[in-house]
């Protein structure tokens, strides 16, 4: 079979494979709690109304920005658990100086964002600081962190808030609707619109993809987090790329909560919606730390929470079915990366056999296995060169 | 002066591990195609080869590590399938890896102990065994100190503990003496003879071919994956050997006509390390000069301070007090990548620790350490179709074995690896090269290659710190010889003049005090 074709088959069964087994799994939950198995899957898996499209997609992209807070840290093996605390930070940041309004219409709207990044970026930088120079683990210190955040903006809250009349909700100033970020219509007769800030969402995962793989910071990044010694003597300085990253996974952290901010909710009050930043963990670990794969993952949260909803009332199945689900989709997908890769490399070995059989090594490096030494020529270029450069690595697009 | 295993050894005890028609395929390599050796029992087999042969491979084979392709593997007569390093444990094969795989905070019993509780527990019975079998035979281990705290002499030798816990009547040692100094190879070859008495079989790789005949009792040459002949070593001299390998002379170390010149290049003064556990310093009062085109040597039984030296002058050490300039210009504190950027080349002395990254392809690995210069970046941004084109010229220039520059650096041989190192460090013209035994696992042919290519560039003004362990090399190469003892230089040499056994007592202080010996077991 034709070498790009495989590694495309392989590269889509290993999510596939993840799918199915949780689906099994969650099914057999289902079946052991008595619960009617077939009813909750159709409800399911059926196709989204428009309305509730748009819901998903809006909520994905916000899943998604988490999710890629979380992988920033993952390239350098730093476990930001905090992204929960950095963007309710955040968030509420960006919803006083944009309730304040200083700047007109949308320079405002960009001054809240840039305030909610650097925002984010500080509160994620005391983990990376507390790493860098006292060596306190970042997984302790962000999850303090995340505590001291619900009670801060709390306390916060409870100063800068105006009381709306009549409710004990309390809440930011309201945005100025100059300042709002319009949504897009997208289906005519639909009232539910896609948030605007899907055009920043797409900028970030770019910008990601961007940053990590073509730049000198992301190269030192992901070489810190191969091996940091060997980033050490490369030159790297491993206190200040610690710092750097937290904080440029702690920035991205801050855009989490902003689609809703700018889109929907328009100030920050106590119900704004929490635990955005533990499904990115999730996302992260499905979306192999690449945009498109967490753009994926996102998107399948977004979904079966979404459809999730009305279990309670359709099926009188409670929803939380589908955060099991989701938790086991995590579990599978590792397993299942590693079941595909090792089958992909048995798969590689066979290929190569084969080839070999049919004579298409031997002929591509005839030497190799001629017996009699040639003393003439010691440094001819070696048998070991095989057939093609780019055929070698199978394993390169799953172990990533 | 070759027998083929086919045929039946002239001498035959019994065998110990006797392997028939052995493959081992990788995408784009055949590393291993045919292999039938025979080692018997209470003798010492070494193994020879180019590097990238497939000698590790094979090894792994017969660890259980990786399955082969093809072929039977028979142990004390039995045909054995292992398919995982505890079924070899199991049939009695330890092996002791290329690159050790010691856990460096634990003691030496914890390291011993680790995936072995079962045997004797973790705690009297097992220190106990410890002290049992290194008494047995001679290795002089203290079940209680602490791995990082240890020389490579006795990490050495506890990995061979370790294997002997284990029970194993076989033991593979793959490159063993890369990075031991003589001394120290004496010594170890004294526990191998000791083992093979007690009636051990001993399966032993090594590019050192005076030592392979010194100390083997069989000698299989492995080359491209097969193995071309099976020789005794009174019956072949060294030459023959590395002919028989890569079919290629010897190649001998030999000083040209100097290039010295009298503008000094790096000036070290008052060099000081304080050791951060508070014991007697790290390196004390260490100064000297290197001119534009010389090569000083460094001398010195490992753990004596040469790490640390190359590190503080890379930048890597805090703590370091006294003054470092490079070419009058003081460097002593920037940073590392300030160094490097100032023309600084260096050959880490553990290419798995600090040259490279395992998991990324070889043109990243190009880039690793020249991300800011070119052809490797070009602004902020990384320069990835020059950093590709750079490779394949060092792949083609330093005779790097390798299917393709998108594999990663994991799948090269060992030997491989450092030439790949080497070729990205004497890239972008460095003004001064820290060499940290640039030949380690390096093939004798490939061996010669560095060395011309290290001349090449002295004679145009390189300046090279240079530290190995081979005192060949060492006399071969330098145009200057400083002995390291305990954080201190301790004597200057002139290569012409010195002989290897007056080096040897050099370094470990023979003739001053007696006391060398301590920082190494
Ligand atoms: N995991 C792997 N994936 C792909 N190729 C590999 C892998 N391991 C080894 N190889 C290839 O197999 C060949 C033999 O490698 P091996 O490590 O056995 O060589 P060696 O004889 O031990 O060399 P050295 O003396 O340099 O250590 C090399 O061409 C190497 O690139
Ligand atoms: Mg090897």
């Amino acid at each position: 079979m034709n070498v790009r074709l495989t590694k495309l088959l392989l590269g889509l069964a290993a999510p596939l494979l993840a799918l199915g087994l949780a689906f099994l799994i969650t099914s057999l939950v289902l079946a052991l709690a008595g619960d009617p198995v077939g009813a909750v899957w159709s409800q399911l898996l059926q196709w989204p109304q428009p309305r509730n499209q748009i819901n998903i997609l809006n909520n994905a992209m916000v899943l998604f920005l988490s999710g890629l807070a979380v992988s920033i840290g993952f390239r350098m093996n730093l476990f930001n658990i905090g992204v929960d605390g950095q963007y309710r930070v955040a968030v509420f940041v960006a919803a006083v100086v944009a309730g304040e309004a200083w700047l007109p219409g949308y320079a405002n709207t960009a001054l809240a964002i840039v305030c909610a990044m650097l925002a984010g970026a500080l509160w994620a930088g005391i983990a990376g600081v507390l790493k860098a120079t006292r060596g306190v683990s970042e997984v302790i210190a962000t999850i303090m962190l995340n505590f001291i955040a619900t009670s801060l903006v709390a306390y916060l809250l409870a100063k800068a808030a105006v009381r709306e009349e009549g409710s004990n909700v309390i809440g930011t100033k309201v945005i100025p609707e100059s300042s709002w970020i319009p949504g897009i219509q997208v289906w005519s007769d639909v009232a539910t619109e896609l948030y605007g800030f899907i055009v920043i969402t797409v900028l970030a995962g770019v910008g990601y993809w961007f940053v990590l793989n073509k730049t000198r910071f992301g190269f030192e990044l992901r070489a810190t987090g191969q091996s940091a010694t060997a980033a050490v003597a490369s030159g790297v300085s491993a206190k200040r790329m610690t710092i750097a990253t937290m904080m440029l996974s702690g920035a991205v952290a801050g855009l989490v909560g902003l689609p809703i901010l700018f889109g929907d909710s328009h100030s920050y009050g106590s119900t704004f919606q929490s635990g955005l930043g533990f499904a990115g963990i999730a996302i992260a670990l499905l979306g192999r730390n690449h945009p498109v794969g967490i753009a994926l993952g996102a998107l399948l949260f977004a979904f079966l929470d979404e459809q999730s909803n009305p279990l309670q009332i359709l099926v009188g199945v409670s929803p939380d079915i589908v955060a099991i689900t989701q938790g086991v989709i995590v579990l599978t997908v590792v397993v299942s990366y590693e079941l595909v890769r090792r089958y992909g490399a048995r798969l590689e070995q066979r290929r190569v056999a084969a080839e070999l059989a049919a004579g298409v090594t031997v002929a591509a490096d005839g030497d190799r296995r001629d017996p009699d030494p040639d003393p003439s020529a010691p440094s001819a270029p070696d048998g070991s060169r095989g057939p093609g450069d780019g055929d070698v690595d199978l394993s390169k697009e799953t172990t990533r | 002066m070759t027998t083929h295993p086919q045929e039946a050894p002239a001498e035959s005890g019994p065998l110990a591990v006797r392997l028939r028609g052995i493959g081992k395929r990788f995408p784009g390599v055949i590393a291993n195609d045919d292999i039938n050796i025979d080692v018997r029992r209470g003798t010492i087999h070494a193994l020879v080869g180019e590097n990238g042969a497939g000698k590790s491979t094979l090894m792994k084979i017969l660890y259980g590590v990786q399955p082969p392709d093809s072929g039977t593997i028979e142990v004390d007569g039995r045909t054995m399938r292992l398919s995982s390093p505890a079924d070899a444990i199991q049939a009695g094969i330890g092996m002791v890896f290329q690159h050790f795989m010691l856990a460096d905070n634990l003691t030496v019993l914890e390291n011993v102990v680790l995936g072995a509780e079962k045997m004797h527990g973790i705690g009297g019975a097992a220190r106990a065994k410890i002290r049992e079998i290194s008494d047995a035979y001679g290795l002089g281990i203290d079940p209680d100190r602490r791995v990082e705290d240890l020389g490579v002499g006795a990490r050495q030798r506890v990995e061979i503990l370790k294997v002997l816990y284990r029970g194993a009547r076989t033991i593979i040692l793959d490159e063993p003496t890369a990075v031991l100094v003589p001394q120290e190879v004496e010594e170890l070859f004294d526990n191998l003879r000791e083992l093979k008495r007690e009636g051990l079989a001993v399966i032993f790789i090594s590019h050192k071919l005076d030592e392979v005949l010194s100390v083997a009792d069989d000698i299989t040459v492995i080359r491209r994956g097969t193995t071309v002949a099976t020789v005794e070593p009174a019956s072949v001299t060294s030459r023959q050997l590395a002919e028989l390998m890569v079919g290629s002379e010897l190649p001998t170390p030999q000083t040209e006509a100097s290039t010295v010149t009298d503008h000094v290049l790096l000036e070290v003064r008052e060099l000081r390390l304080p050791d951060p556990a508070g014991g007697r310093e790290l390196l004390s009062d260490v100064s000297f000069r290197i001119h534009r085109g010389e090569v000083l040597g460094i001398a010195g039984v490992e753990g004596n301070g040469q790490s640390e030296l190359v590190e503080a002058i890379m930048g890597m050490r805090p703590g370091m007090t006294g003054r470092i300039l490079l070419d009058g210009e003081p460097i002593g504190r920037l940073s590392t990548r300030a160094r490097r950027e100032a023309g600084i080349g260096y050959i880490p002395e553990d290419r798995h620790r600090h040259g490279l990254l395992l998991d990324a392809p070889l043109w990243e690995n190009r880039v690793l350490g020249h991300q800011t210069r070119r052809p490797s970046a070009r602004g902020g941004l990384i320069d990835a179709r020059a950093a590709r084109a750079d490779t394949r010229r060092i792949v083609e220039n330093y005779d790097v074995r390798t299917p393709g520059i998108e594999v990663h650096a994991r799948a090269l041989s060992g030997g491989n690896q450092q030439k790949l190192i080497v070729g990205r460090e004497m890239s972008g013209d460095p003004v001064l090269l820290i060499a940290s035994h640039p030949t380690r696992g390096v093939d004798v042919g490939a061996q010669g290659a560095i060395w011309d290519h290290i001349k090449t560039a002295r004679r145009a003004g390189l300046a090279v710190l240079l530290i190995s362990a081979d005192l060949d090399e060492l006399i071969g190469l330098s145009d200057r010889i400083e002995v390291i003892l305990r954080g201190r230089l301790v004597g200057e040499f002139d290569p012409g003049a010195v002989t290897p056994e007056q080096l040897g007592s050099a370094m470990t202080g023979a003739g001053q005090d007696s006391a060398g010996k301590e920082t190494d077991a």
